[in-house]
C-alpha cells in the first residue's frame, strides 16, 4: 500500500486532524512502514476463519433495564471549557 | 524500611513497630528525594495524611481493618478517582477532573488503602518508553540515563524507588509487564474481563486490562484479589470465581518457544538468562516442552492494527466540546474539533489515530481489520490448544535489557518491538506475569515471563513465588 499526501489528506479529515508539511512529510514515511509491516498478515492463511470480534466468553449478559442517576447536571458540565448554568457552549453553528 | 510485602507492613502495625501515618510521611520524604525521576505528576498529600490518621485510629479502636489496610498505592495517570485530576499524560486532559471513581479505585479504597497520587505514563498508554508523556521522561531508577519502560513507566519506577508500596498500571501490550521487567518488579495483567475496565480511559478496549505493580508476587494475589470480579458498570466482566480451583501441583508443564531463543531481535545476555531459568526448572523437576510457534511475525502486525482501530474510535470523544482542551482560535465547530485535537494530542497518539482511521476505512476495512481479526482467532485457538496441554509458556519478558532515552524515538517500528513477547498475551486475552528473575553483567533486570490460560491466574501466583524463592 502506497501512502501519499492525497491519503494523509483524506484521513486527517475523517480523524479530525490537521498537519503541517513537515508532519505530513513524516507520516508519509511511518505510516508506509508500518503499513509494510503489517502487510505481513497476508502470509497467513485465513480461509474459512470468523474473524474474532468479542474477546468476552459469556454470552447475553442481561440487567434490569432500571433508571439510575450516576451523574448531575453540575457534575456532567465540571469540566466543559465553555458553558453556561445549563449548556456547554460552543461557537455559532449557523451564520 | 522498604517492605517487601504488604503482610510485612501489616505484622509491623500490628506490632505497633509503625503506623500507616508514619508509612505515608515516609514515601512522601522519597518522593521529594527522587523528584528527579519525575515518576508522579501529582501527590494527594494533604488527604493521604488525613486518611492515614483515620485509619490508624479505626485500628486503634480495634476495629476489623480491610484486606488491604496499610498498603499506600499510586495509579497510573489513566485511571479515574473521583474529584481528582487524571489526564492520561496529555494535554487534551490538562485540568480535567474525574467525576466518579473507577472501580478498581473503589475496591481499593474499601480495603482500606490509600491513594497517595498518580503516576506518569505514555500519553493515552501509547508507547514503550514513558517519552510520549506530555509532562516529561520518568527516569529509570536502577539507571536514570535508562528508560523506565512503558506505557506504565511511572508506575514501574515509584514502585523500584519505594515511593509508594505498590502501584495500579493498564496493560494494553505489555504496559504492564515490560516496564516490570525494566525496572526489576514483579508486573502482572490478569485475563481479559478479570478487572473492571470502568473508569480507566479507554486506549484498545479489546486488549485493555488494569493490573498491579508490586515486589513481591504475594502482594500481586492480595491486589489482584481485592480489585477482580464481576462489575455492573462493565458488561465485559466475568462472573467466574477468582479463586477457581485448579489441582495443587509442585511440578509444571512448561512450554517455550525455540524461535525466540534463536531471534535476532533477543539479546546474547537475555537468551542466556532464558536458558538457565529452563535448566534451572527442568532441574527442579518441571517438564519442559519445546514448541515450534509460526506466528512470531505476525504479533505486532496484529497488535498495530487492531489497537490503532480501536484507539481511533475510542479517541474522537476529545473533541474540544464537553471537556478538556479547546483551542482559543477556532471560529467554527468544525475548526474547534480541527484545532484542539491537533493541538491537544502528541504526535504517537495523532499517528495511531491516523492508522487506525486507515484500517477502518472503506476499502481498507476487511483487508487490514478483518484479516488481523482472523489471525487474532487463529492465534487463541492456537494457545489455547497449548495451554490445556500445557501448564505454561515461558518467554522473556522483553527482547533486551532497559534501553538509553532517545535509543528508539526515531523509529516507531523498533519501539514497538520491545512489545514483541508482551502482546500475545494481550490479542489471546490470557493472564501472565513478568518476575524480577535476572540481571546482566552491568546489574540491569531482565524479566522472565509466564503465560497461562485464561482464569488460571491463582496457578501462576503459585508458581510466580515458587521461582520467585527458588530462582531469584
Amino acid at each position: 500500500m502506497k501512502v501519499d499526501g492525497a491519503l494523509i489528506d483524506r484521513l486527517s479529515n475523517l480523524s479530525k486532524l490537521s498537519f503541517n508539511d513537515a508532519e505530513k512529510d513524516k507520516l508519509i514515511v511511518d505510516m508506509g512502514n508500518i503499513l509494510e509491516l503489517v502487510e505481513k498478515l497476508n502470509e497467513v492463511n485465513t480461509e474459512g476463519v470468523q474473524p474474532l470480534i468479542y474477546m468476552n466468553e459469556d454470552v447475553n449478559v442481561m440487567r434490569e433495564d432500571e433508571i439510575h442517576t450516576y451523574i448531575t447536571k453540575a457534575e456532567g458540565l465540571k469540566n466543559a471549557p465553555s458553558k453556561d448554568s445549563d449548556y456547554i457552549k460552543v461557537p455559532k453553528v449557523i451564520q | 524500611m522498604a517492605y517487601t510485602s504488604l503482610s510485612q507492613i501489616q505484622d509491623a502495625i500490628k506490632k505497633t513497630e509503625t503506623n500507616i501515618e508514619k508509612l505515608v510521611r515516609n514515601y512522601l520524604s522519597n518522593i521529594e528525594t527522587n523528584r528527579d525521576l519525575n515518576a508522579f505528576l501529582e501527590v494527594f498529600e494533604a488527604e493521604s495524611i488525613q486518611r492515614a490518621q483515620a485509619l490508624d485510629a479505626k485500628f486503634a479502636r480495634g476495629e476489623q481493618m480491610g484486606r488491604l489496610f496499610g498498603l499506600v498505592i499510586g495509579l497510573k495517570d489513566n485511571i479515574c478517582y473521583k474529584d481528582h485530576k487524571v489526564s492520561a499524560s496529555s494535554k487534551i486532559l490538562e485540568g480535567f477532573e474525574s467525576i466518579y471513581s473507577s472501580t478498581a479505585v473503589e475496591r481499593l479504597l474499601s480495603e482500606d488503602a490509600i491513594i497517595l497520587g498518580r503516576l506518569n505514563c505514555d500519553e493515552f498508554a501509547m508507547g514503550s518508553s514513558t517519552e510520549n508523556s506530555a509532562f516529561g521522561n520518568v527516569l529509570n531508577p536502577i539507571d536514570r540515563t535508562r528508560v523506565p519502560g512503558g506505557s506504565s513507566g511511572g508506575s514501574a519506577a515509584a514502585v523500584k524507588a519505594d515511593l509508594c508500596h505498590a502501584t495500579l498500571g493498564s496493560d494494553t501490550g505489555g504496559s504492564i509487564r515490560q516496564p516490570a521487567s525494566f525496572c526489576d518488579i514483579v508486573g502482572f495483567k490478569p485475563t481479559y474481563g478479570r478487572i473492571s475496565r470502568h473508569g480507566l480511559i479507554a486506549y484498545s478496549s479489546s486488549f485493555d486490562q488494569i493490573g498491579p505493580f508490586t515486589k513481591s508476587v504475594e502482594d500481586t494475589k492480595a491486589i489482584y484479589e481485592a480489585i477482580a470480579g464481576r462489575d455492573e458498570f462493565d458488561a465485559t466482566t466475568s462472573a467466574k470465581p477468582i479463586h477457581a480451583v485448579h489441582p495443587k501441583k509442585t511440578t509444571y508443564k512448561i512450554a517455550y518457544f525455540p524461535e525466540v531463543l534463536n531471534s535476532e531481535g533477543v539479546s546474547a545476555e537475555v537468551k542466556e538468562a532464558c536458558q538457565d531459568f529452563l535448566k534451572k526448572a527442568k532441574e527442579q523437576g518441571h517438564e519442559i516442552v519445546e514448541y515450534s510457534f509460526k506466528y512470531l511475525d505476525y504479533l505486532i502486525p496484529i497488535y498495530y492494527v487492531l489497537t490503532t482501530a480501536e484507539a481511533s474510535s475510542n479517541l474522537a470523544r476529545f473533541d474540544g466540546v464537553k471537556y478538556g482542551y479547546r483551542s482559543k482560535d477556532a471560529n467554527d465547530l468544525e475548526e474547534l474539533y480541527v484545532r484542539s485535537r491537533s493541538e491537544g494530542f502528541g504526535p504517537e497518539v495523532k499517528r495511531r489515530i491516523m492508522l487506525g482511521t486507515f484500517v477502518l476505512s472503506a476499502g481498507y476495512y476487511d483487508a487490514y481489520y478483518t484479516k488481523a481479526q482472523k489471525v487474532r482467532r487463529i492465534l487463541r485457538d492456537e494457545m489455547s490448544k497449548l495451554l490445556t496441554d500445557c501448564d505454561f509458556l515461558f518467554t522473556p519478558t522483553c527482547p533486551s535489557v532497559p534501553f538509553k532515552f532517545g535509543d528508539k524515538t526515531s523509529n516507531p517500528i523498533e519501539m514497538y518491538f520491545a512489545d514483541i513477547f508482551t502482546v500475545l498475551a494481550n490479542i489471546v486475552g490470557m493472564p501472565a506475569i513478568s518476575l524480577p528473575l535476572y540481571k546482566n553483567a552491568a546489574g540491569l533486570p531482565m524479566g522472565m515471563q509466564l503465560m497461562s490460560h485464561s482464569w488460571e491466574e491463582e496457578k501462576l501466583f503459585d508458581f510466580g513465588m515458587d521461582l520467585m524463592e527458588k530462582i531469584k
